[in-house]
């Protein structure tokens, strides 16, 4: 068994099988990142390129650390030092970062598609970190096995994901993956940020922050961008927190072990309170490390397809 | 082809012959730590840990190596191995290592074990114990304890089938 494709562009192209082996190979990894020595030669010589068109910081460290502890290569490309200011295009860029012996090529872009772009056009695996409002599909694979590992099991959760769905990619490879593997979603926010429209992905939409966390197994919060503010979204980071926040009042409505999860970086008083944020519920630093051994997974599965 | 080449008496016998061996080397069971290479290796260690206990009267921790990120043959497979979890329940540093396997070939398992291995830490010495040794060896690797010595044409493929698996026990050969 192995990965069909070369790529991971996002979790809508996945079936259930490839997401279940890659949450098993991570397991893997898993117990390798709990080692003293936490490298292992399983990439040795092959090259990994990090390409990324918008600030980041923990997406790109994670994937640089996975790259490195399978022992590939690894160079960092961002966008305001490198030739892309001087006007090169997207395919150009890529093509000479492969013509350096690039086997692996990690790509966040602002706009969406961008993976789906390169994909096709490039022998080096293409692995999508965050293209536009579309997907971030290794977040999604880190989600589902941080649930996996704390209630051990996925299919027949109720999963409540909270905030900006609209903008959130996020929230997008999330409502694939869980779907693909049998949870309830469901959508909780403000009707400018969660369109009635998401409906037809089979999930849940509430207004009511109340209501919607009722028995939930797992409240997956999302990061409200700041530069909404102002946008005619909401009225204001204090008018949101109020309605929308997480607190641990509203946390408790949940069931008695659900646990809070939230992608980072946290705005502490907008979306979340800080004592749900650093409560006994929060699985927000676990993430971070599943992150890791998730990522190495996708990388080690992705080595093995030949085309 | 199929042809038997030990049963389950056989397998038994040469299990006890072995913990025997591993015994008198190592002048007793003190500082030793079994390591199962993933799968078969796994289930031979656990019954010569039993077998040591019997002889001996003290447990010996029985640890299951996954060699797949060691292996050297990762550019030429079609596909990865599969990842399972390393388990060793004991600290390794300055202890006796055995590792274990059911059946030892070209010896590049071995190798790629001992660097799971040397990852896990730094153990006095390491040893080889395999149920059996068909021949053809491309790396410079002998096993201290061997079940049985089976000579094998290259176009045969030798399997190790056991109760832990839900087969009966036995070690067979097979050919085109």
């Amino acid at each position: 068994m192995g990965l069909k494709t070369k790529d991971l562009v996002g979790i809508k192209g996945l079936d259930r099988d490839d997401i279940e082996l890659i949450l098993e190979t991570a397991s893997g990894f898993k117990d390798v990142l709990g080692r003293d020595i936490k490298k292992v030669p399983a990439l040795r010589g092959k090259t990994t390129v990090n390409l990324f068109y918008e600030p980041s910081t923990r997406t790109r460290t994670s994937f640089e650390l996975a790259a490195k502890r399978l022992s590939t290569d690894v160079i960092n490309i961002s966008v305001s030092t490198s030739s892309i200011v001087k006007g090169e295009t997207l395919q150009d860029t890529a093509l000479t970062v492969q013509a350096l012996g690039a086997d692996f090529i990690i790509v966040r872009h602002a706009c969406s598609g961008v993976p789906h772009f390169l994909a096709p056009r490039l022998k080096a695996s293409v692995v999508n970190a965050g293209d536009g409002t579309n997907e971030h599909p290794t977040q999604a694979l880190l989600d589902l096995f941080t649930i996996r590992e704390k209630r051990g099991k996925i299919e027949g959760l109720d999963v409540a994901i909270v905030g900006d769905i609209l903008h959130s990619r996020v929230a997008k490879s999330n409502i694939y993956a869980l779907k693909k593997l049998g949870a309830r979603v469901r959508l909780i926010g403000p009707p400018t940020l969660v369109p009635r429209e998401l409906g037809e992905l089979g999930v849940e939409i509430y207004s009511d922050m109340d209501r919607g966390l009722e028995d939930v197994d797992i409240i997956m919060m999302l990061r409200i961008q700041m530069e909404r503010q102002g946008k005619g979204f909401f009225p204001s980071t204090v008018e949101y927190f109020r309605n929308w926040g997480l607190t641990k009042n509203r946390a408790d409505r949940a069931k008695k072990d659900a646990v809070v999860m939230h992608p980072g970086p946290m705005n502490r008083g907008v979306e979340i309170a800080s004592d749900v944020a650093d409560g006994k519920r929060s699985v927000i630093l676990d993430q971070v490390t599943n992150g890791l051994a998730v990522r190495m997974a996708v990388l080690y599965l992705l080595g093995g397809v030949r085309g | 082809m199929r042809k038997e080449l030990l049963d389950k008496k056989d397998i038994e016998r040469a299990i006890t012959r072995m913990a025997h061996e591993i015994i008198e080397k190592n002048k007793g069971v003190r500082s030793l730590c079994l390591v199962g290479i993933q799968r078969g290796g796994v289930h031979i260690a656990r019954r010569l840990s039993a077998k040591l206990r019997e002889i001996e009267g003290l447990d010996i921790p029985v640890g299951s190596l996954d060699i797949a990120l060691y292996r050297d043959d990762i550019n030429v497979r079609k596909e990865q191995p599969v990842v399972r979890r390393t388990e060793v329940p004991c600290e390794i540093s300055n202890k006796k290592v055995v590792l274990v396997d059911d059946v030892l070939f070209t010896g590049r398992s071995i190798r790629a074990a001992m660097d799971a291995v040397m990852d896990l830490g730094r153990p006095a010495v390491i040893q080889l114990a395999v149920l059996v040794d068909r021949g053809h060896r491309e790396l410079p690797i002998k096993a201290d304890f061997v079940g049985k010595n089976i000579p094998t044409s290259l176009n045969e493929t030798v399997t190790v089938e056991l109760s832990e698996e839900g087969r009966a026990d036995k070690a067979v050969l097979e050919w085109a």
